[in-house]
Formats: C-alpha cells, sequence, structure tokens
C-alpha cells in the first residue's frame, strides 16, 4: 500500500507545483509589467483615449487590488476563461489555442516517440558493445547535433532537401486549398509534416543516446550482473531482462526534463517550416504584442512539463520497487 | 578423484593498459564434501581466484592453467559448456548481497531464474522448488514474492546461499560470505553454511580475510599471499602450529579478548601487502618477515612439505635451515 | 652550518600554499593536456576569442553598415567576398566577425550570472543544510518546472530587448542547473574532516565557506559553468532569431534572423545561413568538449566510457 500513499503524495506536490507555476504566470503579466494596461492592449499606430484605457481597466478588473486581481485569475483559469485574443479579434484564446494545439501535438509526439526509441535503441546497443565503430560514431554524431541551434538545422535541412532538391514542401501543414480527404490527406500532412520532425528527432535524440548508454555501462558494472552471468543465463537475456531493465531507470526521469527542451524546440522549428501550430502562435502573439494569448501559451508550456514530469514520476515508482519505500 | 583440482592457475588482471599479475601460479585441490579455506589480505587474489574459476572475470583477463572440475577443464571449455557448467556444478556465493541481487526483480524470480536456465520445468515445479529452497536456509516461503531492498544484509545473504543451492551443485565458492554482516548475523550464516555443507555434502572453497572465521568451517586451509599460495594444510594444523611465518602473524593479528597479554603487545605485521605491479624480489614476503635470512632476498622459494599433507612455500623448511617455529 | 638550512628552508604558510596551488596547477594542465577532446576544443575557442578581441582591428565597423554597403547583392562567396553577402551588400565574414564579439560577450555574462546564482544557491543549500536545504531546494525543483526557453521568451518580450536584460534572462533561468551540481558537491564537503576541525577551532560560517569549501568547489563550478556557456550561447541565438535580441547588435543569431527573414532558404542563399550557423555549432562544440574534458578529469570514471 505504500505505493497508493507514493502516489498521493506525488499529486499533492504536482498540484502545489500548479499552484506557483499559476502564481508565476500571473506575476509575469499582471504584476511586473509597469502598464499593464498598455501590454495588453497595445496596438500599432492606434492611441486609446484616457477614458478608453480607464474604462478597458476596470473591465479587466487591473484598477482593483493585486490580491483580489489574483483570485479573479485563478477563478477565470479553472474555468478556462483566458479572454479575447488580439490577433484574431472576437475569438477567445481558448478557441484560437485549439485551432494551432493539434498541429504541436502531432510534431512533437511524433518526434517525440521517434528520439526515445532510436536514441534508446542505439544508446543500449552502444553502450553493449562500447568503443565499437556505432558507439563511437553516435558519440560523435550526438555531439555535432546538440551543439546546433535547431533553427540553424531547420533551414538546412529546407534549403538541401526543399529549396535544392525539391523532396519536400517548404513549409506548412498541408497543401493549401487542397480538398484532400483520408489517406491522401494523412499522406499530404506526413509529407510537410516530415521535414521538421526530422529537425527535432536529430536534435534532441542525442541526449536519449548518452544517457542510456552511460547508465547502461553503470549498470554493467554492478555485481548483480555478475551474479546473473555466474547464473548460467545467456547474454542476450542478462542484457535486456537484467541490464536494461535497470538503465532504464534514469533515462525515465531524462524523457520527462527533455520534454520541455523539445516544447522550446519545436517554438523555432515550426517558425523556420511556417508549421502552424502552437510555436508559431506563440511568435505570432510576441510580434503582435498579444499578451493574453501569450500568458495562455506559456501556462500550457509549464503544464505539459509539469505533466510530464508527474507521469515519469509515476511511472519511474511503478518500474523500481525501492522508490516506494522512501 | 577430487571435485576441483587446479594446477599452475595463473591469472593477469588488466588495468589502464598494463598487466597486473594478480594469481602467480596456484595449484590445489578439494576432494568431495570438503571445506577448502582460501585465506589471506586485501588484494593477494583470493577473490580472483574465486571469480576466476567461473570465468567471470572482467572481459580482457588473462587466465592460464588448469581448473579441473569433476573431470572438465573450466578454463579450456566453449562458452556454451561453460553455460552449462556454471551453476550446475559450480555456484557461487558472493560477498555484500546488498548489491549481489539484482533490486527491481524479486527474489523468487531471481531464484526462479537460476533453474530455469539449466532446465525447462512447469511454474508450479519452479515454486516448489523455490519455496523448499527458501525454507532450507530459515526463510518462510512467501517471501519469494519481496523485492531484495525489503530483506535485512542477514537475510539477503541467506537468499543467496539458497539461490546457489538451486541446482545441486557440487561445488559452492563461498566468497567473504559474512564480511558484511554485524557479528550476531555472521555467527548464524555460519552455523547455516556449515550445516547445509555437512547435510548436502557439498564442497566448499571458503574465501575471507577472517581466519577465526575459517578455523571454524574448514577441512584444509590454504593462506594466500601476494598471489602464491604460501602454506596449506589440515585447518587445524594450520592454525595451530603455523608453518611460514607469515600465516603465524595473521593468526596472530586477531584480537582475543581478555588477553591481556595481547592488549599490551598486539600482534601483526607491520606494513602493507606489495603491489602486485612491484613485487619484492626473492621471496615476496621478505621485506615484512620477521625471520627474514639473506638467501630470501634472492630466491624464490618452492614449496616444501611441513607435514603430512601439508606444506609451505618458505626457505625456514629447507632441509639444514635455522629451526622452523616455535609452537 | 644546521642553523642555517633550517632558518633557509622555513617559509611563511602563505607561500607554501601558493606554491602547492602552482604545483597542482601545473599538474592538471599535464592532465589536461592529454585529452584530445579538451585541446580540439581549446584550439577552436581561442581562434573565436582573437577573433573576437581584434574585431575592429581585422574588419572596418563601417561594413556592418547598411547604407555604406558596397558589395554584390546576395552573392554567394568569391574571392572578393569569401563568406558572400547579405542582401544589403553587405559582406557575411565582416557579420560574423563582428558578431562573434556579442554572442560570445553574451554567452560568457549570462554564463556568469547563472553561475553566481546557481553557486550561491547551492553552497547555502548544501553547507547550511536543514531547513535551508529544504526551502531552497524545492524552490530550485519549481523553478525546473519552468520550461528556460519559453520562459525567457516572455521575459524578454515583456521587459523589452537590450543586451542587459537578455544577459540577465539567460541568467536567471538556467542557474537552477548549477545549483542542483553545486549543493550535492557541498553536501559532500561538509563532511569532510578539515571542515569539522576548523569548526572545532571557532571558525564562522562564512569564513569556512570561502576558506574552505570554495576552493574544493571551485573545480566542479568551473566545469559546470564551461558547459553552461555553450547553453547560453545557444539561447542568446534562439532569443535573437525570434527576434527578441538586442537590435542594435548583430550577433550571429541576428545575422540568421535577418537571413530568414529576408527568405533566405527558399532563396538557395547557403552561405548568409550556413556561415554564421556553422560558427554557432564550432563555439558551442568547443565549449562542451572543453567542459567534458574537464569533467573527466574531475571524475576519472568516466574516462573508461
Amino acid at each position: 500500500m505504500g505505493e497508493w500513499r507514493y502516489v498521493a503524495r506525488k499529486l499533492l506536490q504536482a498540484g502545489v507545483t500548479l499552484l506557483f507555476i499559476l502564481t508565476v504566470n500571473f506575476f509575469l503579466f499582471r504584476v511586473m509589467p509597469s502598464d499593464p494596461v498598455r501590454l495588453l492592449t497595445r496596438q500599432r499606430g492606434v492611441q486609446l483615449t484616457p477614458e478608453a484605457q480607464a474604462a478597458l481597466s476596470s473591465e479587466l478588473g487591473l484598477d482593483r487590488p493585486i490580491p483580489s486581481q489574483y483570485l479573479q485569475y485563478l477563478a477565470d483559469t479553472v474555468r478556462l476563461d483566458f479572454g479575447n485574443s488580439f490577433i484574431y479579434p472576437g475569438q477567445s484564446v481558448v478557441s484560437v489555442f485549439l485551432r494551432y494545439m493539434w498541429p504541436t501535438v502531432l510534431l512533437v509526439g511524433t518526434a517525440t516517440v521517434l528520439m526515445i526509441v532510436i536514441g534508446l535503441y542505439l544508446g543500449i546497443r552502444g553502450g553493449w558493445k562500447r568503443g565499437r565503430p556505432l558507439d563511437v560514431g553516435s558519440m560523435g554524431f550526438s555531439l555535432l547535433f546538440y551543439s546546433m541551434p535547431d533553427f540553424w538545422l531547420a533551414m538546412i535541412l529546407l534549403i538541401v532537401f526543399s529549396t535544392a532538391l525539391g523532396w519536400f514542401p517548404s513549409g506548412g501543414f498541408e497543401t493549401p486549398d487542397s480538398d484532400l480527404t483520408g489517406l491522401s490527406r494523412v499522406l499530404d500532412v506526413a509529407n510537410h509534416m516530415f521535414l521538421p520532425v526530422l529537425t527535432l528527432t536529430l536534435g534532441y535524440i542525442g541526449e536519449y543516446y548518452l544517457v542510456m548508454r552511460s547508465s547502461l555501462l553503470d549498470v554493467l558494472g554492478e555485481d548483480y550482473i555478475t551474479t546473473v552471468r555466474a547464473k548460467g543465463v545467456r547474454e542476450d537475456r542478462v542484457l535486456w531482462r537484467h541490464a536494461v531493465r535497470n538503465a532504464m531507470l534514469p533515462s525515465i526521469s531524462l524523457i520527462a526534463l527533455s520534454f520541455g527542451f523539445v516544447l522550446a524546440g519545436a517554438i523555432t522549428v515550426e517558425l523556420v517550416f511556417s508549421y502552424p501550430g502552437l510555436g508559431l502562435l506563440a511568435i505570432q502573439a510576441i510580434d503582435y504584442q498579444d499578451f493574453l494569448l501569450l500568458q495562455a501559451l506559456f501556462l500550457f508550456a509549464s503544464l505539459a512539463v509539469l505533466v510530464s514530469n508527474l507521469v515519469a514520476d509515476l511511472v519511474y515508482s511503478w518500474v523500481d520497487p525501492r522508490v516506494r519505500e522512501a | 578423484m577430487n571435485v576441483l583440482e587446479v594446477s599452475g592457475l595463473s591469472v593477469a588482471a588488466v588495468t589502464c593498459e598494463k598487466q597486473v599479475p594478480a594469481v602467480r601460479g596456484v595449484s590445489f585441490g578439494i576432494d568431495r564434501g570438503q571445506v577448502l579455506g582460501l585465506a589471506g589480505e586485501s588484494g593477494c587474489g583470493k577473490s580472483t581466484i574465486g571469480l576466476g574459476l567461473l570465468r567471470l572475470l572482467p572481459p580482457g583477463t588473462e587466465m592460464a592453467g588448469r581448473a579441473v572440475l569433476n573431470g572438465a577443464d573450466v578454463l579450456a571449455m566453449a562458452p556454451s559448456q561453460l553455460g552449462a557448467v556454471r551453476w550446475t556444478q559450480a555456484s557461487v556465493v558472493f560477498q555484500g548481497a546488498q548489491h549481489a541481487l539484482d533490486p527491481v526483480i524479486r527474489v523468487g524470480n531471481q531464484i526462479e531464474e537460476a533453474i530455469l536456465a539449466h532446465r525447462t520445468a512447469t511454474r508450479r515445479e519452479t515454486r516448489a522448488r523455490t519455496a523448499e529452497l527458501l525454507e532450507l536456509v530459515g526463510l518462510p516461503a512467501r517471501r519469494a514474492r519481496d523485492f531484495p531492498n525489503e530483506f535485512s544484509g542477514g537475510q539477503k545473504q541467506r537468499v543467496m546461499i539458497a539461490m546457489a543451492l538451486a541446482c545441486d551443485p557440487d561445488l559452492v565458492i563461498a566468497d567473504e560470505p559474512t564480511t558484511a554482516l554485524d557479528v550476531m548475523v555472521q555467527a548464524q550464516v555460519l552455523r547455516l553454511l556449515k550445516n547445509l555443507q555437512m547435510e548436502l555434502g557439498l564442497s566448499m572453497l571458503f574465501i575471507t580475510h577472517d581466519l577465526s572465521v575459517l578455523a571454524q568451517v574448514s577441512d584444509r586451509l590454504a593462506v594466500m599471499y601476494a598471489g602464491r599460495i604460501v602454506e596449506e594444510g589440515p585447518a587445524d594444523e594450520v592454525f595451530g602450529s603455523p608453518a611460514h611465518p607469515y600465516t603465524a602473524a595473521l593468526a596472530d593479528a586477531f584480537p582475543r579478548i581478555g588477553d591481556e597479554a595481547f592488549v599490551q603487545s598486539p600482534g601483526g605485521l607491520d606494513g602493507d601487502p606489495p603491489d602486485p605491479r612491484e613485487l619484492p624480489s626473492g621471496c615476496s614476503f621478505h621485506p615484512r618477515c620477521p625471520r627474514v635470512m639473506d638467501r630470501c632476498r634472492t630466491i624464490e622459494p618452492p614449496s616444501f612439505p611441513a607435514g603430512a599433507g601439508r606444506r609451505a612455500e618458505c626457505l625456514l623448511l629447507e632441509e639444514g635451515a635455522p629451526e622452523a617455529m616455535p609452537t | 652550518m644546521a642553523g642555517d638550512s633550517l632558518a633557509a628552508k622555513a617559509r611563511s604558510p602563505r607561500s607554501v600554499v601558493w606554491a602547492r596551488r602552482r604545483l597542482s596547477a601545473g599538474r592538471f594542465w599535464a592532465t589536461y593536456r592529454r585529452s584530445v577532446m579538451g585541446i580540439a576544443g581549446l584550439a577552436i575557442l581561442v581562434v573565436f576569442v582573437l577573433v573576437a578581441l581584434l574585431a575592429p582591428v581585422l574588419v572596418s565597423s563601417d561594413q556592418l553598415d547598411v547604407t555604406k554597403a558596397t558589395g554584390p547583392i546576395l552573392e554567394g562567396p568569391s574571392l572578393a567576398y569569401p563568406m558572400g553577402t547579405d542582401d544589403a551588400g553587405r559582406s557575411v565574414l565582416a557579420l560574423i566577425v563582428w558578431g562573434s564579439r556579442v554572442s560570445l560577450a553574451i554567452g560568457l555574462l549570462a554564463a556568469a550570472v547563472s553561475m553566481v546564482v546557481g553557486a550561491a544557491v547551492g553552497i547555502v543549500a548544501g553547507f547550511r543544510g536543514g531547513r535551508w536545504d529544504a526551502a531552497l531546494m524545492r524552490f530550485t525543483d519549481w523553478f525546473l518546472v519552468l520550461p528556460g526557453l519559453p520562459l525567457a521568451i516572455v521575459l524578454a518580450a515583456i521587459l523589452g530587448q537590450s543586451m542587459f536584460i537578455i544577459v540577465m534572462v539567460i541568467g536567471l533561468t538556467s542557474w537552477p542547473w548549477t545549483a542542483r551540481i553545486v549543493r550535492s558537491q557541498a553536501l559532500s564537503v561538509r563532511e569532510r574532516a578539515y571542515v569539522e576541525r576548523a569548526r572545532g577551532l571557532g571558525a564562522r560560517d562564512p569564513q569556512l565557506i570561502l576558506k574552505h569549501v570554495l576552493p574544493n568547489l571551485f573545480p566542479v563550478i568551473f566545469a559546470n559553468t564551461i558547459l553552461s556557456i555553450a547553453a547560453a550561447i545557444l539561447a542568446e541565438s534562439a532569443l535573437s532569431f525570434i527576434g527578441l535580441g538586442d537590435p542594435l547588435r548583430v550577433s550571429w543569431g541576428a545575422t540568421l534572423e535577418l537571413a530568414f527573414a529576408a527568405g533566405a532558404p527558399t532563396i538557395g542563399a547557403w552561405w548568409w545561413i550556413g556561415f554564421p550557423g556553422a560558427c554557432i555549432v564550432l563555439v558551442v562544440l568547443a565549449f562542451t568538449m572543453c567542459g567534458n574534458a574537464l569533467e573527466e578529469i574531475l571524475n576519472p570514471r568516466l574516462r573508461q566510457r
């Protein structure tokens, strides 16, 4: 039953962290800017009259004391009321958000799955056969791609595979004004997604490779591996049932931690490929100074990291019995 | 025929691109149902022998000589044959079971794995056998469901013993099985090992630095220094009247509670065991030997007989040498 | 006479300490020299630092001025312009040389900020322990949940665009990593015998930290800082690429932003994208290799990998 107490504790901690995130969010967008009204309503070339400003100010509740604003903010958040977007007048932030959400989910999801599967597998093989060409090559490759800014890699891939070779479109989610359905639509989207997914995967796969490899090497030096070999167990079972199982543990934590970086990477990659996802939306929000939208996006990013950490903690406890006792 | 017959075993470990001789030409035999104690300080090579007999040393380690187990030379076997021999003919009880058990797998499954590695059996059969083994070492059968971190140090050692017996081996290699335990628990585990050994007629190679432990458990005793066996013989004789100065010092070094004379002038030797990379010339013990002679610095002593079934590598035993050790 | 040689041998404690430090520095360099990765990284860094320092000598700052550009527009590499020109006719090579100053400076300063804050938090948490440790580490963990680059983006968007803000923003979003590592080191140093002895002699905490703890933590902090410079340079390039960098300064990231905005990828102006980006890659790679080499020296176990 220690398991349930552990889960409850983790959920509680997540709840507290969530409160922290919301507070930071509030602080960033309401308390820090010296003139939130100007921040929230800045329009290029158009000045609001003092009366209009005051009216807007009271409508947004900015003339109330901060604690009461904070409570209002919390209440609004729970009701998923994030206000109306500035770039898309009349549309709520939530509806804009939902429109741009799926492409990002597809992009980040596909890339993450590929990174994990390929990266971990190569890490296992590399650690098991340390020093062989595959291992050395992969290490160099990881180091190289880690040092590249993702947007630069994106542009290079764009120039080579789209502009020069013409194999892939230069951007977007699907061919505009086409009424494709079913399989042909899926293929069309896949065609557009290929380069962005490739960029993200190449950029972050190295991390997974290195961590898995180093953790496998650690495990292979442990006494219990000698015990298993002494029992006459076959080598492939030694590797997969014992070594990999134990070596996975640090990788789980890493996957959660990396998620934040992958999300960040998606921002610039979507920009380069004009990929209509949340990253591109965030940049539009910055360019047009739509701070309500930006606030919601930042909240989403923080929540995504929080949830992935929580999931990682729970998976870790399920895999490693020692944690449950703590 | 002996269960285990080792002749001229040499092991060279590889550290940082240099070859270090850990074991230098060691020979001994263990008969059926016999316990051979292997004693010595850290670094003398005894654990290397223990692991080396089943070829469990890190890759790149070089081994020479013969280690004949039940008539077949382990060091010359093909890997597939070795896999079949491991655990079924000889098994190991490791020291510090703290880290010798896989932490994420239940102990029952780890014991079952040992069984299933060598024969096919139904789940019921392996479960029954696992329960039988656990009870043999004094643990309730239901604990098979638990993970290693749920056991105390002494209990983990019992699990290791149960696991080592899973395939009815002829020889059990016990590598410092009681070293990391509290004194009281040590005594319990020792008693268990001795009882099992006698009940099941096991041969045992008991490796430890603690001579007092060996005195209780062993039939024969072999003392190692700097990679060689410097003395071997029946346990009580070697312990009671050592032929080699090192054995005498080792026996003398152990504190005896209530012995005033010991408290006033504790035994033991000055200095440390030699670095295997830079062994002294002649007899490797000569820098620390209280009875060193000039010849000891240049001549490496061969094995001399020291009584019935006893031998020692010391020039003091050569005919015409000054008096042997006082009793 | 025996007395004379004795007097000659006596030295002040301070000179003994310094002699020992020189000796260990010498030994450190001898070990570092053996690492291929470390030397390669160091060589690359020396080249780039020299270029950055000598920029005014190598290339006239006039070449950065859009109004004074005289080169052909969007031309590939040629003898006159080894790295080609941008859409205003400026030499890409000139942009890179001057950009090195900005990119390296911001990277170094931001990493310094991150190091100071992270080390301070880590030392207090690790050394004081108890409630300080629990509270500071809880705070650090919360901070780790906030995704670094998005937070930097938001802060920059709200606070404005200047070099100072960029440095502070990057520094203040990357200190948690340093804090964690420093804390675990501080914890282990605290247990060591000489600290206990110093305490026994009546040393107070701040004194203990300065004289005993910091010198021992220095190698770890240093290795970690090298690696965070790499991360800071990448962060700055990303922020500049999005458009949040200092508009007055032409860092490598900012050059790439101009290139992208002008449609360089679809036009095929590979030199405008390739060369500035390759510089980022080289510098980040160099810092990472040096940092790894340092970590291997500190933790010899890693060398077997």
